[in-house]
């Protein structure tokens, strides 16, 4: 019975581990590969992680195997009479202490360029593409008119769009991100980053793509019932294209709907 | 030394002594409003064993909408109050159904569970004293439940089945401080917090309770290092409570000001929430944040280190040999509560607070691990060379170190800042709490259930029930959270009503099928334990003091032991883990049985 109950405790993690094997395959993995080196800096380490666990979790795994298949170790059928050991205590805890103390350590740098402000590409510092308003449900998003600066204010000629964020390819964009109403995130989950947008704060978040493309904006917090369809659209596209969107939007927020038509008449009627 | 000697003579007379002039004690006060540490206990048991049957169906639903979203909802489907939507979960609904269920969870299992049940019926049978320091305190803790449960039972269906409370157990502000971010939510928001106040003063009349007790009613000879890891468990686990909870009570009160006063502690100026007053303001929604993990990370542990006390002593007793390194296990439940006040941060990585304050979180909560891998090592040392029999108690605590390991690995990846960045919020979260909290702590519990059972009513659990129950559930369980990392990685937000909305989820659905029928596999399984626990209750067959041949003070009490528990007071010996000892022939050496010096070869 003791073998038994020992392959019943193995079984499961070589099926776990079976099944993370056959996870990319099958598309229960990462959605794409992050187009930015940050994001895949990221990967890196979650697949660090991957490896040092998972050497972690069979060890232990075939370690708790080991003793259940073993049971005593002693001829006259009674168990060990052992109260512990001082030395293997100390090497299991300064072990994994030096292993846990090198992963917190690594990944600092990777979390200081994502996240301290003084580490941002200065470009992106300088100047942010966009405000980025959540409110129940959905992304309000304020540019600048062309040619123009980002105000901390909302200036005149600003010009605004819903759940449509259109960013230049290949250089690092920066936004500003606030909530209106509760808390809410905005997360880019094919870029590995989200940042709560926090009422009351205005948090800056840069980014960068390097394929031109439509990404998810995917609130991540829980915002109220209507949560899970607060979805956005993260264009990326070349210079020209973003030139030219803003360009359109501003015609079209310049344009009342009647005096561009009116013009247009009576220029027509002027060739007439 | 007569004291020592288990003479029935001396036990009737403490018999005597114990109920003086009140002989007969009637129904009511003995099994309603006892004050009887063990009535209490198997209270809370019986309490929290109804509650995890309806937080699981609450979980159930969940799991229907993610696998048929926005389908016709089988049985509940045709209840009048869903008529209006066609039978199917709305995502008003939605949210309160996973509000609900973590609440209830939380709050009405796994705390009570623990500290609730087990900790009052094992606390005075397992350091010898003959009930808690203050028992009609200890009534109260049990009471002061019912409230809750009342409160949040009307917060669940006061609004009917479009508006409740909507703002997850975490309760975020400004979602949870303005009534009208969440329509509807009103009044049912205002209960719940409510009930959460009264679960916490329930909590805390339990841990001042059980501080006084253990360090003051010890019997003799019962010193600190004798001490059972479930006393110290829930010892470390009462010093936590004690100073975690009240915190949380009071952020529960600020929240409640929020919403029905107008102050505004966690409400900023300048929000267009529908209709409320944008003038208003001058809070920081982040305090909550700070506030309620530094209650509510503690109390993760406090929902884990009883469980991880009574799973040492279960190892232990079938396995027939000593703890493997008895103190570095004392130190390190004692690490983990120490670091377990500095790491609140890290579910707060992505909130916007200071980077620099992010960075110490993540050093302090990578620290966190090393006591979790420290104890996990030594369970397995503990099996190592034992002589083990496989019970039902014994397969649940081997199951408990198997997914407990998966647990805390998976805490790794997400107190790495950058990785959490991708993970947070996702379902690599979920898989991970619900690898500790139901793959550790509740198989615990099970275990704990079925090993103390005999203690509690006299009468044995059936063995063959109690594994089938317990390989249902192992299989069910990892069917259902193993699945949700993969879910996680691949980018699934927690928390959304219909994640297939997005096209880069929606090939997940399957999977998401898969877990619920997984899920449903687990759920009934409950009904074995249900059934085989009350069952036994009545037509279990007898046992003795000490069917498991264990060493612990609770075995030489009687089955079930009477007011008052010990036939005499007992002296301590030794530890409790002196299984397989030469110094005796049996492979157990209770704590009690004294041993004559035997005469020093050489000497005389
Ligand atoms: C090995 C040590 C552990 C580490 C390093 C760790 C780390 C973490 C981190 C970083 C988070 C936040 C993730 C996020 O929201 O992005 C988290 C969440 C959580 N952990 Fe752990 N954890 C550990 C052990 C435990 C244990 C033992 C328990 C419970 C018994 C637990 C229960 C939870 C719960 C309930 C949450 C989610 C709370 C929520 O958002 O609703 N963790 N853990
Ligand atoms: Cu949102
Ligand atoms: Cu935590």
């Amino acid at each position: 019975m003791r073998k038994f109950w020992c392959l019943f405790f193995m079984f499961w993690p070589m099926l776990a581990i079976a099944v993370c094997v056959v996870a990319p395959t099958n598309g229960w993995w990462f959605p794409s590969v992050a187009p930015w080196e940050l994001g895949q800096q990221i990967d890196d380490l979650f697949n660090l992680l991957l490896i040092i666990t998972t050497v972690v979790f069979i060890g232990t795994q075939v370690a708790l195997g080991y003793v259940l298949w073993k049971g005593t170790t002693v001829k006259t059928g009674g168990a060990w009479f052992s109260h512990g050991s001082h030395n293997l205590e100390v090497i299991w805890t300064i072990l994994p202490a030096i292993i846990l103390l090198f992963i917190s350590l690594y990944q600092m740098d990777v979390l200081a360029r994502i996240r301290v402000m003084s580490q941002f590409p200065e470009q992106a510092r300088d100047a942010p593409v966009a405000e980025v308003s959540a409110r129940q449900f959905e992304w309000r998003i304020r540019y600048p008119a062309p040619g123009k600066k980002l105000m901390p204010q909302p200036q005149p000629t600003d010009l605004y769009t819903v759940n449509d964020l259109h960013v230049p390819v290949g250089k690092p964009v920066m936004i500003r991100l606030r909530s209106e109403d509760v808390q809410h995130s905005f997360g880019l989950p094919e870029l590995r980053l989200m940042q709560d947008a926090v009422p009351g704060l205005v948090i800056p978040v840069w980014f960068q793509s390097n394929t031109t493309g439509k990404y998810d904006i995917v609130c991540k917090e829980l915002c109220g019932w209507g949560h899970y369809k607060m979805q956005g659209e993260l264009t990326v596209e070349l210079q020209e294209e973003y030139d030219a969107y803003l360009q359109a939007l501003q015609a079209k927020m310049n344009d009342d709907g009647f005096s561009a038509e009116a013009n247009n008449a009576v220029a027509q009627s002027n060739e007439d | 030394m007569s004291i020592a000697t288990h003479d029935t003579a001396g036990a009737h007379s403490h018999d005597d002594h114990a109920h003086g002039g009140h002989p007969e004690i009637g129904f009511v006060r003995k099994y309603i409003f006892s004050t009887d540490h063990k009535v209490i206990g198997i209270q809370f048991l019986i309490t929290t064993l109804l509650m995890l049957m309806v937080g699981g169906a609450l979980a159930l639903a969940v799991r229907w909408q993610l696998a048929f979203p926005w389908q016709w909802m089988p049985i509940a489907g045709d209840l009048e109050v869903f008529k209006d939507q066609g039978g199917i979960i709305s995502p008003e609904f939605y949210t309160m159904l996973f509000t609900m269920h973590a609440t209830v969870m939380i709050f009405l299992v796994i705390i009570p569970v623990l500290a609730g049940a087990f900790g009052n019926f094992l606390i005075p049978l397992q350091i010898g004293a003959d009930d808690m320091a203050f028992p009609t305190l200890n009534m109260l803790s049990y009471w002061f439940m019912w409230p809750a449960i009342v409160l949040f039972g009307i917060s669940f269906v006061i609004g009917g089945v479009t508006a409740g409370p909507a703002a997850g157990w975490t309760s975020y502000p400004v979602l949870s401080a303005i009534a009208s971010a969440a329509p509807g939510s009103g009044a049912a928001q205002t209960f719940w917090l409510l009930a959460v106040t009264c679960v916490g003063v329930s909590s805390m009349m339990g841990s001042v309770n059980y501080m006084t007790t253990i360090i003051n009613m010890r019997a003799p000879g019962m010193t600190l290092f004798r001490m059972p890891m479930t006393i110290w468990g829930m010892f470390i686990t009462a010093i936590l409570q004690s100073f975690a909870l009240p915190v949380l009570t009071a952020a529960g009160f600020m929240v409640l000001f929020d919403r029905t006063m107008g102050t505004c502690f966690f409400v900023p100026a300048g929000l267009v929430v529908n209709n409320a007053d944008p003038t208003i303001g001058g809070g920081q929604p982040l305090l909550w944040q700070h506030l309620f993990w530094f209650y509510s990370h503690p109390a993760v542990y406090i929902m884990l280190l009883p469980a991880m006390g009574m799973v040492s002593d279960i190892l232990c007793a079938f396995a027939r040999k000593p703890l493997f390194g008895y103190k570095p296990m004392v130190y390190s439940l004692a690490a983990i509560a120490g670091l377990g006040f500095i790491v609140w941060g890290h579910h707060m990585f992505t909130s916007g607070m200071n980077p620099a304050l992010g960075m110490t979180f993540m050093v302090s909560t990578m620290m966190i691990a090393l006591p979790s891998a420290v104890k996990t090592f030594n369970w397995i040392g503990t099996l190592w060379g034992g002589n083990l029999i496989f019970t039902t108690p014994m397969l649940n605590s081997v199951a408990f170190i198997s997914m407990f390991i998966v647990g805390g690995l998976s805490g790794i990846f997400m107190a790495a800042v950058p990785v959490d960045l991708y993970i947070h919020d996702s379902y690599f979260i979920v898989a991970h709490f619900h690898y500790v909290l139901f793959g550790a702590t509740l198989f615990g519990v099970f275990g704990a259930i079925h090993f103390w059972f005999p203690k509690m009513f006299g009468r044995m659990m059936n063995d063959n029930v109690g594994k089938l129950h317990f390989v249902l559930t192992f299989i069910g369980f990892n069917g259902t959270f193993f699945t949700m990392h993969l879910l996680g990685v691949a980018g699934m937000p927690r928390r959304l009503a219909d994640p297939f909305n997005y096209p880069y989820l929606e090939h997940l659905l399957p999977l998401n099928q898969f877990m619920t029928y997984s899920a449903m596999l687990m759920g009934f399984a409950q009904f074995l334990l249900l059934g085989n626990f009350f069952y036994s209750m009545f037509w279990g067959p007898k046992c003795g003091r000490n069917p498991w041949n264990a060493n612990g003070l609770e075995w030489d009490a009687p089955s079930p032991p009477p007011h008052g528990n010990f036939d005499s007071i007992p002296v301590v010996y030794r530890g409790p883990y002196e299984y397989s000892s030469p110094l005796t022939d049996k492979d157990y050496l209770p704590q009690t049985e004294y041993i004559p010096p035997r005469p020093q070869p050489g000497t005389t």
